[in-house]
């Protein structure tokens, strides 16, 4: 009757499930039988007299304690599967979850992200801190036994520890609109080999953007922090740097007088050694993005300042399909990841 | 089978008086002005029918969507996922404040209880034909919003979707408002009149145990739908003024407005179990020709449900975002109001219990109210046990379950009380081999649309769901069928019922053999319902030889 387990909670859960259901049952028959069996054993013969029981005391009171004991004893079972529900252990990998009209989006610790499909390793706690952008949604993993509304405005968390690899299903389960019943995301509990792999490809959602490299970057433009002090329309930001807009391309001068083609080489050293060119009147303020750019990213970053350009076809290449570096040969140092 | 028309229901029978409650007047404003209780209960029952078969309308029109993943017959889309979402939202609308909430207080309450109390009418009848009045308002509002673009937020109208969704939401919640007044007027009344009305030597312990039952329900009525009627307007204040309140956006809190709602809709589904219960009480002596077992506890416990009621709500939100202390206390407190529910069904069972039993159509459908009340209440123990919760909650799994408390429980006892008090009400015999055949085809068609959804709750089938994963076809389809099932048996059900109206009158005083006041005077009973002040001489339930006077 229950899904299949994917976790150690969700055995403790069905425990109690199938104990509700076999005293269910019990008590049904119970029902049923005294029912049915008084209607047929008693069935009306004319002139018979009924005894006039008009109560027992006795057996009032027998069966009011005895179901008030039973319930005590049931409440108290569950609340100590609950109790282990409602509190993430300490060391639990913190994964953050923005639901909304009708995705998810999932964020780790490191700032990966995916949109509707979510790795966790296998064997070890994973917590989910969630927010709505919009309206109540609720996280469920039938094969876990855990749910938890989403609510906007608030942060709620629902956490478990997988034990079963494979892919999970996760569905949306507070009615939502239209799109509610086509709200689900893939919960894949990998092996730690391929957890690993799939961190450090930074998520999945890039893979949506392939062939859209600038778009991707524009995202990273406002996700990573660039907004804050690079605009795209020309405007200076104040104790910010350069405008993006139509730098593609361009000899720009630096400090020191000298000057350089702003290309995708540029940008690279940009992004990880921003102080070693800095634009001449502006001040050496930039930090790195060292580790924390991936390099689908970085191309993405590229590829939408290029877009930026007064003429973007012109100017020097920039990446036009996002893609993952060549893993390096055993004893070579990896690259920029 | 043979009728309960033993000599004992003859004992002082009179000719049948030539005018009566419904023939004594004629002419429409004899109906619609009538200060009459026993008028304004068949007006009302006409009213909650017809709004129960378009809340059927709904109820099949969404199982038929779910017959297959993709809502797809013969080919074709049968609906898009906005007009299902409006589907479920009206039929969870329409049943529960149109037809559920008033159906047994405001029409078969309104009919026997002054009956039962040996009184000439309510204690209000003119604020009894506003409860009416106000109820046909409520519907004229909510039939209005249905057909200028309706309503798609569930029936819990739960926010920030309620706030910012498009349709007519401020309406169908102001309608909602409206029949809040209804409801609240009618339960004044009933205390007043259980109060005031009762017979010469009929005490409280001396009333029937559906008075005890209407009685109870009308204290809830009283004090709960007030909460509903405020929250209702805060959101269509909010809606219409964004004034923060529930939504975050505005500085809301949207958990704030499910505490509101449900602090009147957990004792609301007392207000519909409690009266089911009261019929319940009434038929299982009647129909065993045996005193009723443990009296004083049962009615005991009518009370305390209702009082009880009012302490659990947050059990329909241990996953909502309440503390996880409050989470812990409604818990325990939800399994307390589960006792006195238990109380009853052992001294319906003790009281048939070495009865003289006959099995007439009302008879069956308490046996029926027995049987589903018992699972319905049964599985709500897995829902109010937390670690069980976390799992089931939000799923088909309640879906279920509220099907099989409300509608196995009220709605069949509902049956049972309209086929009990059928012919006291119309004068007329229904058909009881149509009675007893579509009796056991509702039981059938029910068991066959809900019992599945258990297990595709269990399996992770949330509820409201418009497409759902291919897994779960098989027991949607069976659920799907069973509704034509159901169907069927509540068509026939209205047939026969119907049927009967168009024969001239041939019910006698007292069909059944019961022991209350109501079987004390004509079928249909006169305009003034008894041509003498009765004085209480058998006590309710009261089946030994020597005290069976009618």
């Amino acid at each position: 009757m229950m899904p299949p387990q994917g976790s150690e909670f969700a055995g403790e859960v069905d425990v109690v499930y199938m104990a509700l259901f076999w005293l269910s049952v019990v008590l049904f028959l119970g029902i049923a039988i005294a029912a049915i069996g008084f209607a047929w054993r008693y069935r009306y013969k004319p002139g018979r007299v009924t005894p006039h029981q008009t109560h027992n005391t006795t057996l009032e009171i027998v069966w009011t304690v005895i179901p008030l004991l039973l319930c005590v004893a049931i409440f108290f079972w569950g609340l100590n599967g609950w109790m282990k529900y409602a509190v993430a252990p300490g060391e639990a990998m913190e994964v953050q979850i923005t639901a909304r009209k009708w995705s998810w989006a999932f964020e780790y610790p490191d700032g990966s992200r995916t949109v509707n499909e979510i790795h966790v390793p296998v064997n070890k706690a994973v917590r989910f801190v969630m927010t709505s952008e919009d309206v109540l949604h609720d996280f469920f993993v039938p094969d876990m036994r855990v749910k938890h509304d989403i609510v906007p405005g608030r942060y709620t968390e629902v956490w478990f520890t997988p034990t079963v690899l494979g892919t999970h299903v996760v569905t949306c389960a507070e009615y939502c609109g239209k799109g509610h019943s086509d709200m689900q995301a893939k919960l894949v509990v990998d092996n730690d080999a391929d957890f690993q792999k799939f961190m450090e490809t930074g998520g999945t959602e890039w893979e949506d953007y392939k062939n859209k490299p600038a778009e991707w970057g524009k995202l990273q433009w406002e996700r990573k922090g660039c907004s804050t002090c690079h605009s795209i329309d020309g405007t200076r930001i104040a104790n910010g740097g350069p405008s993006w807009k139509g730098i593609w391309g361009k000899m720009e001068t630096m400090n020191d007088g000298k000057q350089y083609l702003v290309d995708a080489a540029y940008v690279e050293e940009s992004e990880f050694y921003p102080n070693a060119k800095v634009v001449k009147g502006f001040d050496p303020i930039m930090p790195s993005f060292q580790g924390l750019l991936r390099s689908h990213e970085l191309q993405g970053i590229q590829a939408f300042i290029k877009s930026l350009g007064n003429d973007p076809n012109a100017g020097p290449p920039a990446p036009t399909v996002l893609s993952l570096p060549p893993k390096p040969a055993p004893g070579q140092p990896a690259a920029n990841p | 089978m043979e009728h309960a028309l033993t000599s004992q229901t003859r004992i002082g029978e009179k000719p049948r008086p030539k005018k009566n409650y419904l023939n004594e007047t004629t002419g429409f404003w004899s109906w619609a002005g009538t200060l009459d209780h026993k008028r304004i209960g068949v007006m009302y029952l006409v009213g909650v029918l017809s709004a129960f078969f378009i809340g059927g309308v709904f109820a099949l029109i969404v199982r038929l969507s779910l017959l297959t993943p993709k809502h797809m017959l013969f080919g074709r889309v049968l609906i898009s996922a906005d007009t299902y979402n409006r589907m479920f939202t009206l039929h969870g609308v329409v049943m529960i404040f149109l037809f559920i909430i008033p159906s047994v207080p405001a029409a078969l309450g309104n009919f026997a209880m002054p009956l039962m109390l040996g009184a000439k009418d309510v204690a209000f009848p003119r604020l009894n034909l506003a409860s009416f009045y106000l109820w046909c308002t409520g519907a004229v509002m909510g039939v209005t919003s249905m057909l200028t673009g309706a309503v798609d937020t569930g029936w819990t109208f739960y926010t920030p979707y309620s706030t910012t969704t498009n349709g007519t939401v401020s309406l169908m919640v102001m309608a909602a408002f409206v029949l809040g007044f209804s409801s609240i007027f009618t339960g004044i009344n009933f205390v007043a009149t259980v109060h005031k009305l009762r017979a010469p030597g009929m005490g409280f312990f001396d009333m029937p145990l559906f008075v005890w039952g209407i009685y109870s329900t009308a204290i809830i009525q009283v004090l709960a739908t007030p909460v509903l009627g405020i929250t209702l307007l805060l959101l269509a204040i909010e809606r219409s003024f964004s004034i923060g309140i529930f939504d975050p956006k505005l500085g809301g809190d949207p958990v704030l407005f499910q505490h509101f709602f449900w602090f009147y809709s957990h004792p609301a589904v007392y207000i519909m179990i409690l009266p089911g219960m009261a019929i319940i009480s009434e038929l299982i002596p009647t129909f065993s020709k045996k005193t009723m077992f443990g009296y004083r506890a049962v009615a005991y416990s009518s009370v305390s449900l209702a009082l009880l009621s009012f302490i659990v709500w947050g059990h329909h939100m241990f996953v909502a975002g309440q503390s996880q202390l409050a989470t812990v206390v409604f818990s325990a407190l939800t399994f307390l109001v589960a006792i006195p529910s238990g109380v009853k069904m052992f001294n319906w069972l003790s009281t048939m219990y070495k009865g003289n039993i006959s099995l007439e159509t009302p008879m069956m459908y308490a046996i029926s109210f027995l049987m589903l009340f018992g699972i319905g209440g049964l599985t709500g123990i897995f829902l109010g046990t937390l670690a069980t919760d976390v799992h089931l909650t939000d799923t088909y799994f309640v879906v279920a379950h509220f099907h099989y408390v409300m509608m196995g429980g009220t709605v069949i006892a509902f049956l049972g009380g309209i086929h009990y008090w059928w012919p006291k009400m119309t004068g007329r015999m229904y058909n009881e081999r149509w009675g007893q055949i579509a009796c056991v085809i509702v039981f059938i068609g029910f068991n066959m649309t809900f019992l599945t959804q258990f297990i595709l709750g269990s399996r992770g089938m949330p509820r409201r769901y418009y497409n759902y994963l291919d897994q779960y076809q098989g027991l949607h389809a069976f659920s799907t069928y069973g509704s034509w099932v159901l169907g069927l048996g509540l068509f026939i059900t209205a047939a026969y019922l119907l049927a009967s109206l168009r024969k001239p009158y041939d019910a006698p005083e007292n069909p059944w053999g019961g022991s209350t006041l109501e079987w004390k005077t004509s079928s249909p009973p006169i305009a003034h319902n008894f041509e003498e002040q009765p004085v209480l001489e058998r006590a309710p339930y009261d089946y030994r030889p020597e005290a069976v006077t009618f």
